[in-house]
């Protein structure tokens, strides 16, 4: 039903690198397939909101979890360079779905 | 200001041409809960009302501030819920919301993949379109022939940035301001700014027109 | 539950319809509902998305926006036992006979 670890953790500051965790999510996600297992950057903390995996599920959503824009290129995303190279998708991803990549 | 369509809370018999299952469903759960108590009629005229009172209007008037007075431009960029108080512009039913600024440099596009997330509390209620299946498919893939499906070119030197709201932070594109407007007041600036810009799929010229160029919903 | 709404990057996105049409009453009335039981903390955006994902993918390509948010309003009041399918299924009869023939 959407749970997952509460780990808490130092926030990944922008420009760091990240990886969309990949593994099959159960229950109510707002983070979309077409990132999943993709690597990107983190643009910016939005700041800590209530968890929406649990909200959906009338919980209260606390303890709340940060909220970070994600920034991918086209080719990651799609496999090769759909119209113009620099093109990227900005995504809005809670930090539980992130791992840090070297 | 044009009257909002409260009174579907109170119709008894509804001037719709057609009633489809759903239609019907929704009539029956208004009475019941009304019957109950769970809901006062007040409660839904008061939501219709609140969305029907905002437009693609509040938006032209957010940009046409920020093409002229700069530090009211930074405001709406840093403090985005403060600068819409300033206007009169009621942003406080959002979460959080954020402006994306285009530039010579970059162009944004606005999609909600998931469903059909916008910021419904300056602008009001989304087109058709933004919440297609379509343009939530494309929009994300091949931005620049979306863009071109709603006349609007992007030369290869520019980066094109789609952002998915998929959470709660909602977006409004700062379109550039065209050429050839210098000597224009702030208020037929805003005439030029039209919603589809706000989303950023389209763009403004000196001759835009935002009352003609679009559905009215 | 099932993925129909997770539609980023599938690959048979058409041209996109860019007419408009104005609301009918009732689809003015889901909105404004929907919006007053979130008002009132009984139901939030997140549990409206979660119900509403939880229809098919043939439902979800059938019905229209509004009606697959009024699928969304029905049966998360049930879940709540706010309301019963029987009196819902009641009042629509109840209703229907005082419509007549405007409803057909």
């Amino acid at each position: 039903m959407g749970k997952r670890s509460d780990v808490t953790r130092s926030a990944f500051a922008p420009g760091r690198w990240v990886r969309v965790r990949g593994d099959g999510a159960s229950g109510h996600v707002r983070t979309p397939s077409y990132v999943r297992g993709k690597n990107g950057r983190i643009v910016k903390c939005h700041g800590s909101f209530r968890n929406p995996e649990e909200r959906a599920y009338f919980r209260d959503g606390l303890p709340r979890k940060r909220l970070y824009l994600v920034a991918f290129e086209t080719k990651e995303l799609w496999g090769k360079i759909v119209e113009v190279k620099n093109d990227c998708v900005f995504v809005d991803i809670y930090e539980h779905w992130l791992e840090e990549v070297e | 200001m044009a009257q909002t369509r409260t009174q579907v809370v109170d119709a008894h018999m509804p001037t719709d041409h057609e009633l489809p299952y759903y239609a019907r469903r929704i009539y029956a759960i208004r009475d019941l809960l009304l019957d109950k108590g769970v809901l006062e009629a007040e409660d839904i005229k008061r939501e219709i009302d609140y969305i029907e009172r905002r437009s693609p209007a509040n938006g032209a008037r957010l940009v046409a501030r920020a093409w002229t007075d700069e530090e009211f431009k930074q405001r709406l960029l840093h403090d985005p819920k403060t600068a819409c108080a300033e206007m009169g512009i009621d942003a406080s039913g959002m979460n959080e919301f954020v402006v994306l600024e285009n530039t010579q440099r970059v162009r944004h596009v606005v999609v909600c993949t998931l469903c059909s997330c916008y910021p419904r509390a300056i602008l009001g209620r989304p087109p058709d379109w933004y919440k297609s299946v379509n343009y939530r498919k494309r929009a994300v893939v091949e931005p620049r022939a979306v863009m071109r499906e709603f006349g609007q070119e992007v030369g290869d030197e520019i980066e094109v940035r789609v952002v998915d709201s998929t959470a709660d932070i909602r977006y409004l594109v700062l379109p550039q301001r065209p050429q050839g407007t210098d000597r224009m007041t702030e208020q037929e600036l805003s005439r030029l700014v039209t919603r589809d810009s706000l989303i950023g799929v389209s763009d403004i010229d000196a001759s835009s027109d935002a009352s003609r160029s679009e559905e009215p919903f | 539950m099932s993925d129909a709404h997770d539609v980023g990057g599938a690959k048979d996105g058409g041209a996109i319809d860019r007419s408009g049409h104005e609301l009918s009453d009732w689809e003015v009335l889901a909105d404004g509902l929907s919006q007053a039981l979130d008002a009132k903390g009984i139901w939030n955006t997140d549990a409206h998305r979660r119900v509403r994902e939880q229809m098919t993918e043939e439902q979800y390509d059938e019905l229209s926006y509004y009606e697959r948010w009024i699928y969304a309003v029905e049966n998360a009041l049930l879940e709540l036992d706010v309301l019963t399918k029987p009196e819902i299924d009641d009042k629509v009869r109840d209703l229907e006979r005082t419509w007549g023939n405007a409803a057909t």
